[in-house]
């Protein structure tokens, strides 16, 4: 068997790409005291040992580079290795601690990582007042009406309380819920996400995706404009229903 | 203190300098030391509708450069004495404001004057955002066609995140929305959108509609604005709209069409 199927190619194909996000603790350094660093480590992990047992984690320099102080990358992995986390990452390294770390075979990460270039711009675009904060860590609230021309991106669940304006585009990483009208652009899962979904109150859009599966206004049907919907993906068709039909 | 209101709206032609001017001399007329200020540089033409086009000796420009002090640039009304026009410079680029040097006058302006109206150039460069940059109110004019509306959305948008109160973390600009050029027989022919639809749109606190009107033209054609025409439609909505904002109680008017005599005679709508 094992040798007839080195000579006979597989038609079924044994292997897929595909972009999924994860969730990574960023550990980020503000001095280079190893020992300080492994006790307060410990701590930390004795609050939810459950949760850090074998934890993958990005550790972050650039607070240290911004401050001039070195620190060896080397016995860095190794507290953090001793503490039972998985380093699986280097973000905001010099040219000389990146080169250490890929010695370690410890990834390199942008300081901009999962964002397209040019998103974290247009983040600086949008208001950051009282209005928009941060429910708990995954989930944007957003109070005050997004006009046009502005841009909103959330790592995680988007939640606008405002109406969404013509010429406006939202994007979130998992599901947007609008309590108002929606007349511009809504983008769920914009990571690849293809259960997230976007709620709202009262369907104008100019355009709704998820996970890359859009439909413009034109393709939006009349029976659910002006009306409040969820929109979800079915094996790559987005349907938009009546938010009272399940 | 003064207070700063920007007069704004993205597209140009929609009555931003027509307002500046009936606001200005309104609150004016009501007994507070206002100036009003011409930012469109290049293009200026809030003197003229003020009629004081000849009397135009420094200008905004000057006075940023340090050439002339305020008091000498400053013009008086010769209506009323409250009010002061500080014209723009109609020879020198864009270029010639500064986020400092507008900072630094308006600075000065405040220790001495109540309200500062600020009318600005259309669009929403560099002028424009100089305009708005220090506002503590926002007066956005808009007509009632869906590209005005667009633009005027896009403008709200810069204000809640591009201005001095935004960047500062303060409390936001207070805006309001200006409903002019209204025709209600074009509303009802479904030419224009109503009321109701603009503020759908915009979801803004309306503080007046003002009629299209004959009144506008010949006000500027004689250099005084509007708001001193009281027979004038137009005149009587921009002295509801100060009152409004000073927070008097007015009924929102011109928003119905005018009865004709038919319509008088019989009581039709
Ligand atoms: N309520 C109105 N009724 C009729 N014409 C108006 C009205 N408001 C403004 N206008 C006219 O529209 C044109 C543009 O007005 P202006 O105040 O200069 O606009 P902006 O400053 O926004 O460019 C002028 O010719 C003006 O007379
Ligand atoms: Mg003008």
């Amino acid at each position: 068997m094992s040798t007839d199927s080195q000579n006979t190619p597989h038609t079924a194909s044994v292997l897929e790409f595909k972009s999924s996000t994860f969730s990574v603790p960023v550990l980020v350094l503000s001095n280079n005291d190893l020992k300080a660093i492994e006790q307060q480590l410990q701590q930390k992990i004795q609050l939810a040992p459950e949760f850090f047992k074998n934890s993958p984690i990005v550790f972050d320099l650039q607070e240290l580079n911004k401050q001039e102080v070195e620190i060896d990358i080397t016995s860095l992995a190794n507290v953090i290795r001793k503490s039972g986390l998985v380093p699986i990452g280097i973000r905001g390294g010099n040219e000389e601690q990146i080169q250490t770390a890929l010695a370690l075979q410890i990834p390199v990460y942008s300081i901009h990582n999962s964002l397209s270039s040019d998103t974290p711009k247009q983040k600086k675009n949008v208001p950051l007042t009282a209005s928009e904060q941060k429910i708990e860590n995954s989930t944007t609230l957003i109070t005050q009406p997004i006009r046009s021309g502005q841009r909103i991106y959330a790592a995680g669940d988007l939640i606008v309380m405002a109406q969404v304006s013509a010429g406006a585009e939202i994007m979130a990483e998992g599901n947007i819920h609008i309590y108002n009208t929606l007349r511009g652009r809504a983008l769920a899962g914009v990571q690849g996400n293809p259960d997230a979904r976007i709620f709202c109150f009262d369907l104008q859009a100019e355009l709704i995706s998820i996970a890359g599966n859009y439909k413009i206004s034109e393709d939006i049907n009349d029976s659910t404009r002006n009306r409040p919907v969820q929109i979800y993906l079915q094996e790559h068709t987005l349907f938009i229903k009546d938010i009272r039909e399940h | 203190m003064a207070r700063i209101i920007v007069v704004t709206s993205g597209k140009g032609g929609v009555g931003k300098t027509t307002t500046s001017a009936a606001i200005a001399m309104g609150l004016a007329k009501k007994g507070h030391k206002t100036a009003v200020i011409d930012f469109d540089v290049g293009l200026r033409n809030l003197d003229l509708i003020m009629g004081c086009e000849r009397r135009v000796v420094y200008d905004f420009v000057n006075v940023i450069n340090g050439e002339a002090t305020l008091n000498q640039a400053l013009i008086k009304d010769k209506h009323c004495d409250k009010l002061f026009i500080l014209p723009a410079s109609q020879t020198r680029d864009k270029d010639a404001l500064t986020q400092e040097g507008v900072g630094k006058v308006l600075d000065d302006l405040s220790k001495d004057f109540k309200y500062i109206v600020c009318d600005s150039p259309a669009g929403i460069e560099k002028g424009a955002h100089l305009a708005m940059y220090f506002a503590d109110d926002a007066f956005v004019v808009t007509n009632p066609e869906v590209s005005s509306v667009r633009d005027s959305d896009r403008m709200l948008g810069l204000l809640s995140s591009k201005s001095r109160r935004a960047e500062q973390n303060e409390e936001p600009i207070k805006e309001y929305l200006l409903l002019s050029r209204y025709a209600p027989d074009r509303v009802k022919l479904g030419d224009m959108l109503s009321v109701d639809d603009v503020q759908d749109i915009l979801s803004l606190h309306l503080l007046g509609v003002i009629p299209e009107s004959k009144s506008v033209l010949t006000a500027s054609n004689s250099g005084v604005p509007v708001i001193l025409d009281e027979k004038s439609d137009a005149g009587q909505a921009y002295a509801d709209i100060v009152s409004r904002y000073l927070g008097e109680e007015r009924p929102h008017r011109f928003i119905d069409e005018k009865k004709g005599l038919f319509g008088k005679l019989f009581g039709g709508k």
